[in-house]
């Protein structure tokens, strides 16, 4: 109220002072609030969790092999983390490799899909049977027929994470401007070009987005796939320490390994997403700010 | 119309020296036919000469922008043939749609070089008729811009500038102007006409305005819908260039109430057929 009254103020004195009515002065006000709101909120939050978690550890006397105080979780994960370390390793990598090969197996065959109808046709249904199968369902079979540990994992971790980048990608390639296609055909564009200057750079937005749903999926896919194919040793990632160290009741540690589970999806994510702006804020709707 | 003939268009003086002018393209009694029975166009002859500014001009549904895609090969007649005179006038086609149709992740320049980057160019090679297009339509300086930054009537005028790249014989363009204010649509109409004074080529210009069709063309042919068809052809026997006083003349007044009526009629006839 009072920066209202200063700004009819300031008009009324000052004819070339800009003007600021009511209607702006709410406006600028909400944007302040979002502003600060959009980290602040979220922190509030946290460090009441955190604070309400500790206090009722202490407060209840809470055994640590039931629930372990955050700081004795983050204590050990400080303590721990020579051995944890190589565990969040061999599950970064998986991650990163199944990501990889989503997207050049979503990719591919979203491109391949484009090329060719009637491989599109064919082939479509069973990526699809292949999406809705739940992957618990069928850990086993791949137990059998596939040796390597690896590569077991890894194929889990695949089938979990590429169909996102294949249909979003497989319906970017095809939303490309008709009249842009009519353009193409008008200077003869051959098929390569056609992919190269129009499908593809069409396609980006929602490769990117198949790409963001897809990182988190292949995350998911390593500890699910570490789970079922358990087994220990140089080769244990995250997953299996959780599953190993409830077998010895270490539930501080079960959380450590948690939460770096946790920190690499979040990371996994905010790297998309600055890949995403970096290749859209020029020009793609989704990264322009409105003015 | 085939060569001259009845068409009132060939009757006066500018109009026999028009008939001279030599052949680009012919549209041969065309019909297309989409689907089982929807005829879009109807025994369609249009003969286009060199230097010609012709404008189909007619209500939505009269297959005026099917001439163009016929023309640009987008689609093949159902009967008769469309028949190009000059080969290098069809290798060189430039294409005006009524969007900009720009692709938003490329530069102006980018936008403008790719006609020729589809024929295998390197940007620098034609790096000068790149700078040479934009510089015809009035955008030198916006080489590195991307089209969210411009406005409608820059968009249209980056999408001009990509036509005129491939130095083209004949220049289609469909409503080009016809999502852009008043305004825009005016200044623009001027600056294409000032364009074809410098670039000497054809232009086939697909309108629902009798104004903007009167204004810039030398050739009206007046459609009608359902079926599509030619209904008349009309000369505007003016001389270019034009400048915005042809706007307040009345030359231009009695052009306009010509082609206002025949379009009237068209649409009468349709009424009735209706």
């Amino acid at each position: 109220m009072a920066l209202t009254d200063t700004a009819a103020r300031t008009r009324s004195h000052d004819p070339s002072a800009p003007v600021i009515d009511a209607e702006e002065e709410a406006r600028l006000r909400t944007a302040r609030l979002d502003r600060i709101g959009r980290w602040a909120l979220p922190l509030i939050v946290f460090v009441t969790l955190i604070a309400t978690w500790q206090w009722y550890v202490t407060a209840w006397e809470v055994p640590h092999y039931r629930l372990p105080g955050p700081f004795l979780v983050i204590q050990t994960l400080i303590a721990d983390f020579p051995s944890l370390a190589g565990s969040w390793w061999t599950t970064v990598r998986v991650t990163v490799l199944a990501l990889i090969l989503a997207i050049i197996g979503g990719g591919g065959l979203a491109i391949l899909f484009t090329q060719s109808r009637l491989v599109e046709m064919s082939l479509f249904p069973y990526m699809v049977v292949l999406q809705v199968t739940p992957i618990i369902a069928i850990a086993p079979l791949i137990f059998i027929y596939i040796d390597s540990h690896i590569a077991r994992v890894l194929f889990i971790a695949w089938i979990v994470a590429f169909f996102p980048v294949l249909s979003n990608t497989a319906l970017g390639l095809k939303s490309s401007d008709h009249n842009l296609r009519d353009l193409m055909s008008i200077y003869r564009a051959n098929r390569w070009q056609r992919l190269r200057f129009l499908q593809l750079p069409s396609s980006l937005p929602y490769f990117l987005g198949g790409l963001r749903i897809a990182g988190g999926l292949s995350l998911i896919g390593a500890v699910v796939a570490e789970f079922t194919m358990g087994s220990g040793g140089q080769a244990a990632g995250l997953a299996f320490r959780i599953l190993e160290s409830s077998y010895r009741l270490n539930v501080p540690r079960m959380f450590a390994a948690l939460l770096l589970v946790i920190l690499t999806g979040v990371a996994i994510y905010l790297v998309l997403s600055w890949l995403s702006w970096l290749l859209l804020h020029k020009w793609h709707e989704s990264a322009i700010k409105r003015e | 119309m085939a060569d001259g003939g009845s068409s009132p268009a060939a009757s006066t003086a500018a109009g026999k020296a028009r008939a001279a002018r030599p052949l680009l393209l012919s549209l041969d009694h065309v019909d297309k036919v989409f689907g089982q029975n929807i005829v879009a166009l109807r025994d369609m002859s249009l003969t286009v000469r060199q230097g010609d500014f012709i404008s189909l001009l007619g209500p939505s549904g009269c297959g005026k922008s099917t001439v163009l895609r016929l023309i640009a090969g987008l689609m093949q007649p159902t009967r008769g043939r469309v028949r190009w005179e000059d080969a290098t006038a069809r290798d060189t086609l430039g294409v005006v749609f009524q969007e900009p149709t720009l692709m938003p992740w490329s530069t102006v320049a980018d936008n403008v070089w790719l006609p020729l980057r589809l024929k295998g160019k390197a940007r620098k090679d034609v790096l000068p008729d790149i700078e040479e297009a934009l510089a015809t339509v009035g955008l030198t300086g916006f080489e590195d811009a991307y089209p969210r930054e411009l406005s409608g009537g820059m968009k249209m005028r980056v999408s001009i500038a990509r036509a005129l790249v491939t130095h083209p014989r004949l220049i289609l363009m469909d409503e080009p102007f016809a999502a852009l204010d008043e305004i825009t649509r005016f200044k623009l109409n001027n600056d294409l006409l000032a364009m074809r004074e410098k670039l000497d080529c054809t232009v086939i210009f697909v309108t629902h305005s009798v104004f903007e069709s009167v204004f810039l063309s030398d050739r009206i042919v007046i459609m009608a819908a359902r079926p599509g068809r030619v209904i008349r052809e009309l000369g505007v026997d003016e001389p270019y260039p034009r400048t915005e006083d042809f706007r307040t003349s009345t030359e231009y007044v009695a052009h306009c109430r010509e082609a206002s009526e025949a379009l009237a009629q068209a649409m009468e006839g349709v009424a009735h057929e209706g």
